[in-house]
């Protein structure tokens, strides 16, 4: 190991372990969830300032149109609590030092994000159909632009948890922080979900 | 560890210089590439600037070849020659007429050719601005100084996220790509200002999406950086190092980090809902029934006071973030130079913080003149008055500094002073135009352009030359030529403020900004003034070769630096100059603070490693 990287982790004259590594990363995992939570609350901000001013019949009509795959949004909100579940057991199995536990949950957490996924698939397919893209009117813009992203960041995890269990085998017992970022990211988007389900399909 | 020695010295070029991710190289890289981006905007401002004192008249030397089309250029002569055969076969008085005329038309458009026409003027300004900001004097302060001194300011061998750092040099790499891709597609690069207002930025051609390409990667740069140096500076520092034991410089990284990090994604929400707008048709900025040059466009709804609410939302902070290093840098700059404690310590950390937080809710500043609500505005303009608050207490405490110490002159001092008379300019028309019924009067005005440039050129610009004299010999292992370096400052000082002083006059006269000058019968009293401005603006342009070439040269010629060649306090320079690859050979001890100059015993400074041998010297 001779590149700066690993001179940086573990300090020059190897006086910085692991667990000093570990929280930097947790801290820098943290900050980089600071900044998303600016960028979706921008998107927020902006949905609900042209929600204010939008005409109750386009309001009307748009819930309307949405109401008929609600089913699915609803579905959707479960799926992704359950894989909050699965990914918080996933770190705890490795913080006991159990690999082969954590790599199911972390497969599994996966799973449930990729299902997720195909349901906002057939959502989104069942507004093409009716000719509803983000161009329709102002909600139908609001409504992919901030499914879209949450999608994208959901699909992001679902690629990276995989990649993430694959390795739990190299990770010893007491460096396991990208098991903990990733668990911390996934809640992340998991949250940001439960702030747009109500906000996009109820309200 | 001599072993991890061994292998770095054996690193290749492509390691050391290209995919590096030691932050003394990414700094380098930052600066290197920001001098690039300097002189192209400077070069597209100087155009722009001959076009205002010369109305209609081809910019000299590179005109005909960027501002004319190769199509134009070759038509130019064929045209003069077809209306002088014409003028030669004419018969009577009357086609000798209209062939002269033509002859004279011809003759007329080719004198013309490589002449601004009003398109590429509007693109000029809007590159000029946005290059300056997001590619020169952000990377610089952010990139290159954040990178280069954060990490030997808290006492360790480099950031905590190497390998982010480097992406994030790469990611801005490829913004610096798109924005210079922007000039080579159909219709030229982005022309709707660097605020990009909706609705001319929905309308614009593909330059805009590029424009907007290149911000968005520009931003995630930026919060990569930000993400690194809020983790180095709170988790990596030296044992004895304290929060309130850190120079200024850095706790001004440190705020800046914090508004990078929290106002940047906003910034990069707002581009992604423009490009969306321009690309997949959503409708966030556009408003209802738009109409372009008679022409019902698709889009329909959406909010065109939103994007610049977004927008400022971001870009007040953001120009803290163009200055708020600065102020950090020229601290230290004036702390040595006067050989004085900074005055003040703690209050300059508050107020800069004070600054930033106020930073978030000033935005509208911007939008007096907007057609938003008039009452927002009074509440805007008091909380714009109150930022003047914690940057009067920066501007007295640079006084109490500089009060009764024994001023050394040099470059890096000169430069600092600047930056702080500088900076009380640029407040000062600040807050004229925070008070609403002012600011109705000189919108939109070359007032505004002086203020800014106060700012940003008089005030963190040249704190980046003191800067970048004072820390290259710890980047660079040699000092920079003192002589050149006091030139350069003085013809800087001089012509910067001939070109930008005037444009407080001209502006309160209601010169209006990102006009082309040609237009407009009432702007023809200020032609004079422009024409002073635009010598004034050549001179300055060309005296920035004189720091390029001190810098180059020093590079190779300059004298060998030793280690503390200011006699400063800081961690920096307890190290050999330059600073070897993992700075520390091992994490030095902190027991003072940054600032203990003119203390008691036989030595005029104390070093940050160093235990004082009493207690320090009442005063
Ligand atoms: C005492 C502190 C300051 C006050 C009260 C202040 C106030 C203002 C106001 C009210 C405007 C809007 C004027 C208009 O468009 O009508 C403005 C514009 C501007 N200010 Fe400041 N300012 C201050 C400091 C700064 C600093 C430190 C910077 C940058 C480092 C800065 C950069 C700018 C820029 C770039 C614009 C023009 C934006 C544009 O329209 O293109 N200002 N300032
Ligand atoms: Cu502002």
């Amino acid at each position: 190991m001779s590149h700066a990287d690993a001179a940086a982790a573990h300090g020059h004259d190897g006086g910085e372990d692991h667990a000093v590594t570990f929280e930097r990363a947790r801290f820098g995992m943290w900050l980089f969830i600071a900044s998303e939570i600016m960028m979706f609350g921008a998107f927020i901000a902006v949905y609900i300032v042209l929600r204010m001013s939008m005409p109750q019949e386009v309001v009307d009509y748009s819930k309307e149109v949405l109401s008929h795959t609600f089913h699915l949004a609803l579905i959707n909100t479960f799926i992704l609590i359950a894989s909050s579940y699965t990914v918080v057991r996933g770190v705890n199995a490795m913080s006991k030092g159990n690999k082969g536990h954590c790599e199911d949950m972390l497969i599994l957490t996966a799973a449930l994000g990729l299902l997720f996924l195909v349901l906002k698939g057939v959502e989104y397919a069942a507004k093409f159909d009716h000719g509803i893209g983000p161009s329709h009117n102002v909600f139908f813009s609001c409504y992919f632009l901030m499914t879209g992203f949450h999608g994208l960041h959901v699909l992001i995890g679902v690629i990276l948890l995989p990649w993430c269990a694959f390795y739990v085998e190299k990770f010893d017992a007491h460096h396991y922080a990208h098991v903990e970022n990733l668990a911390l990211y996934w809640h992340f988007v998991d949250v940001v979900w439960i702030f747009l389900f109500p906000i996009v399909y109820l309200l | 560890m001599s072993d991890e020695h061994g292998g770095h010295e054996k690193a290749g070029i492509f390691r050391t210089y290209v995919w590096s991710t030691n932050h003394k190289m990414i700094g380098k890289q930052f600066l290197v590439t920001s001098f690039v981006f300097l002189f192209i905007a400077g070069f597209l401002v100087l155009s722009l600037r001959w076009q205002l004192a010369n109305p209609g008249k081809p910019v000299p030397v590179l005109g005909r070849l960027i501002f004319a089309t190769a199509e134009q250029r070759e038509k130019a002569p064929k045209d003069i020659a077809d209306a002088e055969k014409e003028l030669a076969a004419a018969k009577d008085d009357a086609a000798k007429k209209k062939a002269q005329e033509n002859l004279d038309n011809a003759n007329k458009r080719a004198a013309g050719l490589g002449a601004v026409n009003d398109q590429q003027f509007i693109m000029l300004t809007s590159m000029h601005g946005s290059l300056m900001i997001f590619f020169v004097i952000i990377p610089i302060l952010v990139g290159a100084f954040g990178n280069f001194l954060i990490p030997l300011h808290v006492g360790t061998h480099d950031m905590a996220f190497p390998i982010l750092n480097a992406a994030s040099y790469w990611v801005f790499w490829l913004a610096c790509v798109f924005a210079i891709a922007g000039f080579a597609v159909e219709g030229g690069a982005a022309s709707a200002g660097w605020t990009m207002y909706s609705t001319l930025s929905e309308l614009g051609g593909p330059g805009q999406t590029m424009w907007l390409i290149s911000l968005t990667l520009v931003g995630f740069s930026s919060i990569m950086g930000a993400v690194n140096y809020l983790t180095t500076i709170l988790k990596m520092r030296a044992p004895g190092l304290s929060m309130w034991r850190l120079p200024l410089t850095t706790w001004a990284q440190f705020i800046t980090a914090v508004l990078q990090l929290l106002a940047t994604p906003v910034l990069a929400g707002a581009l992604i809902m423009l490009s969306c707008d321009r690309l997949l048709g959503t409708h966030f900025f556009t408003p209802g029934g738009l109409m372009a040059t008679y022409v019902p466009q698709p889009h329909s709804g959406g909010n065109v006071l939103l994007w610049q609410h977004v927008f400022w939302f971001y870009s007040h902070p953001a120009v803290y973030i163009l200055v708020l290093p600065a102020m950090g840098m020229a601290s230290d700059l004036l702390a040595v130079g006067a050989r004085k404690a900074i005055f003040g310590y703690k209050a300059m950390v508050y107020s800069i913080t004070a600054i930033a937080g106020l930073g978030f809710i000033v935005w509208a500043h911007h939008m007096f003149m907007s057609g938003m609500k008039p009452g927002l505005g009074t509440a805007f303009m008091i909380s714009t008055m109150l930022i003047a608050l914690p940057s009067a207490i920066k501007v007295f405490n640079w006084l109490g500094t500089l009060w009764r110490g024994s001023i050394r002159f040099d470059t890096p001092t000169l430069n600092a002073l600047s930056f702080v008379s500088m900076f009380i300019i640029g407040g000062l028309s600040g807050i004229f135009m925070a008070a609403t019924p002012v600011d109705i009067f000189i919108h939109d005005t070359y007032y505004i352009v002086a203020h800014f440039h106060y700012v940003v050129f008089g005030g963190s610009l040249f704190a980046v030359f003191g800067a970048v004299f004072f820390w290259f010999p710890k980047m660079f292992g040699r000092m920079m030529n003192p002589m050149l370096g006091k030139l350069h400052w003085f013809l800087s000082f001089v012509f910067f403020n001939l070109t930008f002083f005037p444009m407080h006059i001209i502006g309160a006269g209601g010169h209006m900004r990102r006009v082309q000058i040609g237009d407009y019968d009432w702007l023809a009293p200020f032609h004079s003034w422009n024409v002073f401005i635009t010598h004034s603006a050549i001179v300055l342009g060309f005296s920035q070769i004189l720091f390029v070439f001190n810098f180059f040269w020093s590079m190779y010629k300059g004298k060998p630096a030793e280690a503390n060649p200011w006699q400063s306090n800081t961690l920096e320079w307890s190290i050999p100059s330059p600073a070897p690859e993992h700075n520390y050979h091992v994490i030095p001890e902190v027991y003072n603070g940054p600032y203990e100059y003119g203390v008691a015993g036989d030595k005029e400074y104390l070093p940050q490693t160093e235990k004082s041998a009493g207690p320090p010297a009442a005063h």
